[in-house]
């Protein structure tokens, strides 16, 4: 039985997040724009043990860094430190119930937010849309729904794979 | 966490643990300074811009799609009704572009006969916007023409307004360009009515600009218009820049400051001229002194 996650899904998710990143928003909306990449690799990175997370996150980070035109290295620093806390506290994240985990989820958009402002800070931009500090929120919010819409595609996949 | 029972956790294994993490920030910082210093080379982010193009394009898709059946799907009437619209407008502008036109001839006259040769020549490609949200602390569009339709870094970038902005980056079949109201734009105007030499620079929002340094004793006022001087050669003169809406001292109360409103439509464009450089406009700056 194959186990592991397909390369289409895994490759899917991050595409979609990467597009969610850069998808046209009406103007207040757009500063809102919850940080969906960041949960798909939170999904990923607790569904999958083992080392090459960061590394992977780092490059994916990377090419976001290309497309939203941020800083070149900043979104794949954020990234890989989101994926290095997850990958600690791995075996806790994982039996937590739903909304501990998305009131997990949420500090480590908070903390993904405190890092941004540090390193934007320290570039010189100036002071953040305000709108901005509401977005680890919405994250939180959308956790769940990430976290179960992944999880039914994974376990599907498994479950078909499983009874040829 | 340490449980009281496990064995407690070795150094060597918690460096292991953190080593990629420790790697991939020093990596990341390394990238940041070079980037932020311009130091990187040009090369590496077109090339990485090539790599996202696909991705800008279907991110894009949405609102294409959107415009698309707006125009094929729409009433009949509702055509008709805009065509109309469009076509007085096009009158009017006719009729203020022949008015125009003869102030032009005029003009050249008399610059002929001061013996001054720049002119106010331009060549004009149109581009349009590439519907996708870049970071919203930065002010910049995505334009899909590039290097292959013989776009460079530094072309000024207007709408039927005035100024808009410049490129800053451009890759195979796409470029990046710095809007106006971005915080690390400057660009030198004129005040139309007094030919005060400024600098303007953007603020980070779309609908103001700042025009720091002005000193105490100039005469600026509420109303008046600001122009590109053409100093420094990056942008052509002429093309209006904002209208000042507010004087007043800044911080230190040895200079007044000025807010002014972008006089091109910042946000609402879908299409933007590039100028293109044709042949240098002589020389660069303000006009020498005779003797």
């Amino acid at each position: 039985m194959n186990r592991a996650a397909p390369f289409w899904l895994r490759f899917g998710s991050v595409m979609v997040g990467l597009l969610a990143l850069v998808l046209p928003l009406p103007a207040p909306l757009d500063e809102l724009r919850p940080y969906l990449l960041a949960l798909v690799l939170v999904y990923w990175a607790l569904e999958t043990p083992g080392g090459g997370g960061i590394a992977a996150a780092w490059l994916v980070g990377l090419l976001a860094d290309v497309l939203a035109g941020t800083l070149l290295g900043e979104q794949a620093l954020r990234l890989a430190v989101l994926v290095f806390l997850v990958q600690r506290f791995r075996a806790q994240l994982r039996f937590f119930p739903a909304w501990q985990q998305a009131a997990a989820v949420g500090l480590m958009l908070l903390n993904d937010l405190v890092l941004m402002l540090v390193l934007r800070g320290i570039a010189g931009a100036g002071l953040p849309p305000l709108g901005v500090l509401l977005a680890p929120l919405l994250g939180t919010l959308l956790w769940p729904w990430v976290f179960l819409l992944l999880d039914a595609l994974r376990l599907r996949h498994r479950e078909r794979t499983g009874r040829r | 966490m340490i449980q009281p029972g496990a064995p407690a956790p070795k150094l060597s294994e918690t460096a292991a643990g953190s080593l990629p993490l420790l790697a991939c920030i020093a990596l990341s910082a390394v990238l940041m300074v070079a980037d932020h210093r311009g130091e990187l080379s040009p090369h590496v982010r077109a090339t990485l811009a090539t790599a996202a193009e696909p991705l800008w394009r279907l991110a894009a898709l949405p609102v294409a799609l959107w415009r698309w059946s707006d125009t094929h799907l729409s009433r009949q009437e509702v055509l008709a009704d805009e065509n109309i619209a469009l076509r007085r407008e096009l009158q009017l502008r006719d009729a203020q572009i022949a008015r125009l036109e003869a102030v032009a001839q005029e003009n050249a006259r008399l610059r002929e006969l001061l013996g001054g040769k720049t002119g106010y020549r331009l060549a004009v490609r149109m581009a349009g916007i590439v519907e996708v949200d870049l970071d919203p602390w930065r002010q910049r569009v995505r334009l899909d023409l590039g290097s292959a339709e013989g776009v460079e870094v530094g072309q000024a970038m207007i709408d039927a307004g005035g100024m808009l902005g410049q490129v800053i980056e451009v890759s195979g079949r796409g470029a990046t360009a710095l809007l106006l109201t971005d915080a690390n734009h400057a660009v030198p105007v004129q005040v139309v009515r007094t030919g005060l030499r400024l600098v303007a620079v953007g603020t980070g929002r779309s609908d103001a600009l700042r025009v720091p340094n002005i000193p105490r004793s100039a005469d600026v006022r509420v109303d008046d218009v600001l122009v590109t001087s053409g100093i420094g050669g990056r942008f052509p003169a002429g093309f209006a820049v904002g209208r000042v809406v507010r004087v007043g001292p800044d911080e230190s109360r040895l200079f007044l400051e000025a807010e002014a409103v972008p006089a091109a439509r910042i946000d609402r464009g879908r299409e933007v001229l590039l100028v293109m450089r044709g042949d240098p406009e002589g020389p660069v700056g303000p006009p020498e002194d005779g003797p």
